[in-house]
């Protein structure tokens, strides 16, 4: 029962890729936009806040639409990605790498910004007394003791992300080898006769990851009250 | 020399403060609520007067009429919280080194030694704050601030949040500070504790200043 075959192993090494790698390219917008919500009042904010959790409401399979829309190889965005900067996200692993990093956004930022907000302001200000300018005291005081938090955003962001399937399989379809993933490798073969040994065997597997994911994501978490407490 | 003249709202509560100061230890006085707090957090910067100015020796700091505010981390004004407020996922001793390290000074061992041994911290230097006692806190965030080179070093209750015993174990490294020669700013409810240290007081009442002068005024 657990011979894994090429197939699956394509689907998982695919799955993993698209994931670690949406995870790390979000990981820096999440970063920015979890201070910008946590530390800053500006025009918007609702508004903002309300766009960046769009994801974890509207129907995958609308934002796979929207993106195809717009990062289709006719989309506004999508055409001028690929004349003037070469990257195409249409059915390419590229495409199912944005659709999971957009899915798993709202997760990812989460966290960062929970640990942010917890971040004590008048640690800030000192640093400011002892000479630290703004962006050196986000670099040596809050992202430091917001660390934890970090980690764990992208854990849960990682763990959504290579669960995903309905926006990416709208957005970039299910070509073995280049955008399917192991969810929609599992849709494939329920399908198909006799394919109920082998979809058992990536379920197996996705829970796994997903279990690892948030054992993982509740261990950062406890570091992260344990360094604010200066233990 | 510092000169302050400045008015803040709060809400419901005013301040409005005028004074200048030449003296080494300029002892702000008065009760809790009196807006000694405001005051110094709006001399370090952490605060923008509504109005007024702040000036120290021949730099304005503040003046609200020019829309003039040098923020916290380019005023060299070194402060001492009451609550310390030493960073948590350091070190001592680079929690010491903190304010060189931003401010791109070169290393100075010789300082750091002496500073160690003037406030009697030189054991401590690889614990966590989180395994200090509230007075060894304290010697550590004085020394965090004056390793910064400050101009001025302001001082918000330091004992404050001490019992008897270990205020006693902390103002004679305060008066031996004094004799280093930094200008200081000592904010205070204890009568005694500034007739030991000022040499000048401010007198705070409500948001005014009811009393300038030397440390007579107490009386």
């Amino acid at each position: 029962m657990f011979e894994i075959s090429p197939a699956e192993w394509t689907a998982i090494l695919l799955s993993l890729r698209v994931a670690i790698i949406a995870t790390l390219v979000a990981t820096p917008f999440g970063i920015a936009l979890a201070w910008l919500l946590a530390r800053r009042e500006f025009w918007g904010k609702s508004v903002l806040d309300a766009v960046v959790h769009l994801p974890l409401v509207l129907p995958p399979v609308v934002t796979g639409y929207l993106l195809l829309l717009t990062f289709g190889r006719r989309g506004l965005v999508g055409a001028w990605l690929a004349d003037n900067v070469g990257i195409v996200f249409a059915f390419r692993w590229t495409g199912a790498a944005l659709a999971c990093g957009i899915m798993s956004f709202p997760l990812l930022v989460r966290p960062i910004r929970l640990s942010i907000e917890a971040v004590d302001r008048r640690l800030e200000q000192a640093a400011g007394t002892l000479g630290a300018a703004p962006w050196q005291v986000f670099a040596t005081v809050t992202l430091p003791l917001a660390l934890p938090g970090v980690l764990a955003g992208m854990v849960l962001g990682f763990a959504k992300a290579i669960g995903e399937f309905g926006a990416t399989i709208t957005f970039v379809s299910n070509i073995p080898g280049e955008t399917q993933t192991i969810s929609s490798a599992i849709y494939s073969l329920i399908q198909t006769p006799d394919g109920d040994a082998a979809a058992g065997r990536l379920v197996l597997i996705s829970i796994v990851i997903a279990m690892g994911a948030l054992i993982a994501s509740e261990w950062f978490a406890r570091r992260a009250t344990k360094r604010l407490h200066g233990n | 020399m510092l000169r302050v003249d400045v008015t803040k709202q709060l809400g419901e509560f005013s301040l409005e403060a005028s004074f200048e100061s030449q003296g080494r230890v300029t002892g702000l006085f008065g009760a809790s609520g009196a807006g000694k707090t405001s005051l110094i957090n709006m001399i370090a910067g952490l605060l923008r007067p509504d109005r007024g100015i702040i000036a120290l020796d021949e730099e304005t700091l503040d003046d609200a009429s020019a829309g003039v505010h040098v923020p916290p981390h380019r005023r060299r004004i070194g402060y001492v919280f009451q609550d310390a407020r030493l960073l948590p996922h350091l070190d001592v001793r680079q929690n010491l080194d903190y304010g060189r390290r931003m401010n791109r000074l070169a290393a100075d061992p010789a300082q750091l030694t002496r500073i160690t041994d003037l406030l009697d911290i030189g054991h401590l230097l690889d614990r966590r704050p989180g395994k200090l006692s509230g007075g060894e806190r304290q010697r550590v965030a004085l020394g965090r601030a004056l390793l910064s080179k400050p101009r001025l070093l302001l001082l918000d209750e330091p004992l404050g949040s001490l019992d008897e015993g270990r205020k006693e174990e902390i103002l004679p490294y305060l008066v031996r500070l004094r004799d280093e020669g930094i200008p200081m700013v000592y904010v205070s409810h204890d009568a005694a504790e500034l007739r030991q240290l000022a040499t000048q007081i401010v007198m705070l009442k409500r948001g005014r200043v009811t009393a300038l002068g030397g440390v007579k005024v107490l009386t």
